[in-house]
């Protein structure tokens, strides 16, 4: 379980995130959608210590994570960001492996070995392995880092924007991939989406935010409803059942 | 309108400061007491007249180079120093100064002035290879070329031991300035009079190519009238005093800050606190140790790396 | 790992070393005359000095690289060693031109090093251990910077002693030709620490060079590991800086030189890449210049123009995001 308790994050007078509590349950995919400008991926860094947060406090599985050590959260909560410009020239394989760092510091054992083999075939990256990352494709690429975040082997797993830059196939397969992981392993995945049709159709749990404040969070028939679309983005937006689930149309 | 005469009064105040300040007491002062054999009137003339022109000169021309550089190469913190040209004109006087030492000085002048220009062709040429997303590259580009243009002129100005010129044109200092030797500078106040009256076209090049192609101007004439202004004013400058770095980038950016950025509005703006700027720095530097001067260079420098600090860190959303 | 991913680098750190020792025999041999225990004697302390700014510019490069996430800025073109300078001058203002005669030259250069770790740890933690800012303003500021701090100084020095204004001016050049040898001991006890210090660090190297999210996430101390390479390259920037004095670019060089030869990041083999480049260009670079060209201080001035060079390269390549 996340636990969030009146966070709050300000940059001079703008306030991003406005003393918001949330409750995020533990396993399956919780989507956190909302309009530009809403504080999604303020939140999200929150959550996972990237960014001090100004007020309120944060808890994940009941560790606090700006008193715990980082390495200890390190092996409960693993965090990716948006846009992954590394400096460094590395191989897939190099990069998968630094997700054994938190428990190797550096000097991977077989285990570790064994881990990132594992986590590789997870994402199908096998033949991929030791190209360097700046070969691969855009989507490619993404693999790589999900690879490594999953590698990092924690229940809590979040993502930022993980299908931006994606075609709709490969959006398609990371979303299967990540629900596959939630299913096999037991793993808590937070996502942040700007398609709120991806968010409807794979999560289990929807946190809607709107200028700063929690503006809904339940299951998907509880928020993906037109009447709680309107009120979060401003716009009317339909919602039609097709094969069960929920879709949006906000074409017209 | 009052507040540029308000700034033109501070400005005539302090070139009267200027006349009054220096190593020999007060000329004034004596002349006024009847006490005075003509050597104090003879300082005055010789000496404190011509300092005090060629600040006010050296001052308005070096910031309106600035504020033209700025509007050709459509970013706030181009200028003479951070585009490569003082570099390059610097290198033109040593290469000239090596191999035609009787040449005058207008004819010294005029061969920096085409390396400059040349040298300033050489980083707009630069910046057409570079894909430019953040504005701030410009200057750093621009004062890297400086550099390694810099590294080749050391490396001759080592080879023909003229180590201790290139320091002085880098270095602008005021203390040398006498009648007969400053003259050259009413050249850069003559060409920051016609950058005035060109100044709606600078204006209009500077919100580019195409907007200025669809208004029937000449792109291309404008911009090399405007890089020649630029070239000769800086050589004019580097030959008589030596470089005053920053000058141009300060100045055009406060008046933009209060006036905007219409030239025909700006240029007088700049001209005269472009000349207060470097009065009251000059002043400073010659009453803060007296009776020794610190170079205006030096004072410059600390005061307008200061103020550039000032304006990138400014704020985040500063991007010129 | 493959076998064939570690060949390569190791191979490469062979030649290198190699190489090294040949500048070093050629320096010390080529076209002496006379007397060989003076010629020894006299050209092994410069040579010591040389393979210490060596190692200490390469080695402070990499570090900052790494901690900054990015292949342009270096400790030079942060400003780091016209603070340096700085330090030293208000440091005679303090304490007045005969206190500091009175002191030994050692002590004078301790004092010089903390207050320089202590500056530059809070100036440049303010500027990037903050919010994330664009690359292009931090090189930029660092620029201006270093030209205030030279400024700043030079006003000092005028206000101290307006007479003697070439000893200053001399102390703004590099000179490889008049290593301060008094310093050699102390400088080899600093940059010998920070290397030892070095060495456990290795991976968490490797970690940073990731950037701030991911080496967060992935567990360090960021804050605390940034803070400690940087007053690490404090330290070798004040060695380097008092043993000759500042050299812009040849950091940033040696660096990007280093990262192109290996073609890996681990930090394992890129720091001893990057030192044996640094030594190999430094040694050789002074032999040739000086043995075979009869240049004697133009070596700095060499690596000013190849080096801003590569800086242009590097933007207009694009390396720079």
């Amino acid at each position: 379980m996340i636990h969030a308790n009146e966070v709050t994050k300000r940059y001079g007078d703008a306030v991003v995130v406005d003393c918001l509590s949330v409750t995020i349950p533990k396993g399956g995919i919780t989507s956190i959608i909302g309009p530009n400008g809403a504080g999604k991926s303020t939140l999200l860094s929150m959550l996972a210590r990237l960014l001090k947060m100004d007020g309120g406090s944060v808890t994940v599985g009941g560790l606090d994570v700006t008193a715990t050590a980082s390495d200890v959260i390190a092996r409960r909560l693993a965090i990716l960001r948006q846009d992954n410009h590394l400096s460094a020239r590395l191989t897939v394989r190099d990069l998968v492996t630094f997700g054994r760092f938190p428990y190797s510091r550096g000097r991977p054992t077989l285990e570790d070995k064994a881990h990132v083999e594992r986590a590789l075939a997870y994402l199908d990256l096998g033949a991929l392995a030791d190209r360097y990352l700046d070969e691969l494709s855009g989507g490619q690429r993404q693999r790589a880092f999900v690879a490594m975040v999953l590698c990092q082997d924690t229940d809590y797993v979040l993502l930022d924007e993980p299908l931006n830059n994606l075609d709709m196939k490969h959006a398609q397969s990371m979303m299967k991939t990540l629900r596959r992981a939630t299913r096999d392993f037991g793993k808590t995945v937070v996502l942040v989406l700007h398609d709120i049709n991806f968010a409807s159709w794979y999560s289990d749990f929807v946190v809607a935010m709107k200028g700063g404040r929690l503006a809904a969070a339940g299951t998907v028939d509880e928020v993906i409803r037109e009447d709680m679309l309107r009120e979060i983005y401003g716009m009317d937006i339909h919602v039609h059942e097709v094969a069960g689930r929920r879709i949006a149309l906000y074409y017209e | 309108m009052r507040a540029l005469l308000l700034a033109v009064l501070v400005m005539l105040v302090l070139a009267c400061v200027s006349l009054l300040v220096g190593v020999t007491h007060m000329p004034v002062w004596a002349m006024l007491s009847g006490y005075d054999d003509g050597h104090a009137a003879r300082i005055l003339a010789i000496s404190r007249i011509p300092r005090t022109l060629a600040l006010v000169l050296a001052g308005a021309s070096m910031a309106i180079a600035g504020l033209i550089m700025q509007m050709m190469i459509r970013n706030r913190f181009a200028e003479p120093t951070t585009s490569g040209t003082v570099e390059a004109a610097s290198l033109g006087l040593l290469v000239v100064t090596i191999m035609a030492p009787e040449l005058p000085v207008m004819g010294k002048m005029l061969a920096a002035a085409a390396f400059a220009l040349a040298g300033t062709l050489l980083f707009v040429q630069l910046l057409r290879l570079v894909p430019l997303r953040d504005p701030l590259m410009v200057p750093l580009l621009g004062i890297m070329l400086g550099g390694v243009i810099h590294a080749v002129a050391t490396f001759i100005a080592y080879r023909f031991d003229l180590l201790q010129s290139l320091l002085a044109w880098t270095m602008g200092d005021f203390s040398g300035v006498l009648r007969g030797r400053y003259e050259l500078l009413w050249v850069g106040g003559l060409l920051a009079a016609v950058a005035w009256i060109a100044a709606d076209r600078f204006t209009v090049a500077g919100l580019g190519r195409d907007f200025t192609t669809n208004l029937g101007l000449n792109y291309k004439r404008v911009l090399a009238l405007g890089l020649v202004i630029v070239s000769m004013v800086t050589s004019a400058v580097i030959v008589t005093v030596g470089m005053i770095p920053f000058l141009g980038l300060i100045v055009p950016n406060v008046v933009s800050l209060t006036v905007g950025d219409n030239m025909r509005r700006a240029v007088p703006w700049v001209a005269v606190l472009g000349a207060i700027f470097v009065l009251s720095c000059d002043i400073l530097g010659r009453i803060i140790r007296a009776p020794y001067e610190i170079p205006l260079g030096t004072v410059v420098g600390v005061v307008g790396s200061a103020m550039f600090l000032w304006l990138v860190l400014r704020k985040r959303s500063h991007a010129a | 790992m493959l076998p064939d991913r570690n060949a390569r680098p190791r191979a490469v750190l062979l030649l290198l070393a190699a190489l090294a020792v040949g500048a070093g025999v050629a320096f010390m041999t080529l076209g002496a005359k006379g007397n060989w225990d003076f010629v020894l004697k006299f050209r092994g302390l410069k040579l010591a000095g040389l393979v210490l700014v060596a190692w200490a510019i390469a080695l402070s490069t990499v570090l900052f690289q790494t901690v900054t996430n990015n292949r342009i800025l270096t400790p030079a073109l942060m400003g780091f060693d016209a603070l340096y300078i700085l330090i030293q001058t208000t440091l005679v203002a303090l304490l007045g031109t005969a206190a500091v005669a009175m002191l030994d030259h050692n002590s004078v250069f301790a004092l010089n090093v903390v207050a320089m770790a202590l500056f530059s740890g809070l100036l440049f933690r303010w500027l990037f251990a903050g919010e994330e800012r664009s690359l292009h303003l931090l090189v930029l500021a660092g620029i201006i910077f270093g030209v205030f701090f030279k400024s700043l100084s030079s006003l000092m020095q005028r206000l101290l002693d307006p007479n003697e204004f070439m000893v200053l001016q001399d102390s703004f050049f590099a000179s490889f030709n008049r290593i301060d040898a008094t310093l050699l001991g102390v400088s080899a006890a600093i940059i010998a620490a920070v290397s030892a210090f070095v060495i456990p660090m290795l991976p968490r190297l490797d970690v940073l060079a990731l950037g701030r999210p991911m080496a967060i996430s992935l567990g360090l101390n960021y804050r605390r590991e940034v803070s400690l390479v940087l007053v690490a390259v404090a330290l070798l920037v004040s060695a380097s800086t008092a043993l000759v004095g500042p050299v812009t670019f040849f950091g940033l060089l040696v660096a990007s030189l280093a990262h192109a030869m290996v073609g890996n990041a681990r930090h394992a083999v890129l720091i001893p890449a990057a030192v044996l480049l640094s030594v190999i260009f430094l040694v050789g670079g002074q032999t040739i210049l000086e043995r075979v060209f009869g240049f004697d201080t133009a070596l700095s001035v060499i690596i000013e123009f190849v080096g801003g060079i590569a800086f242009i390269i590097l933007i207009v390549r694009g390396a720079v995001r």
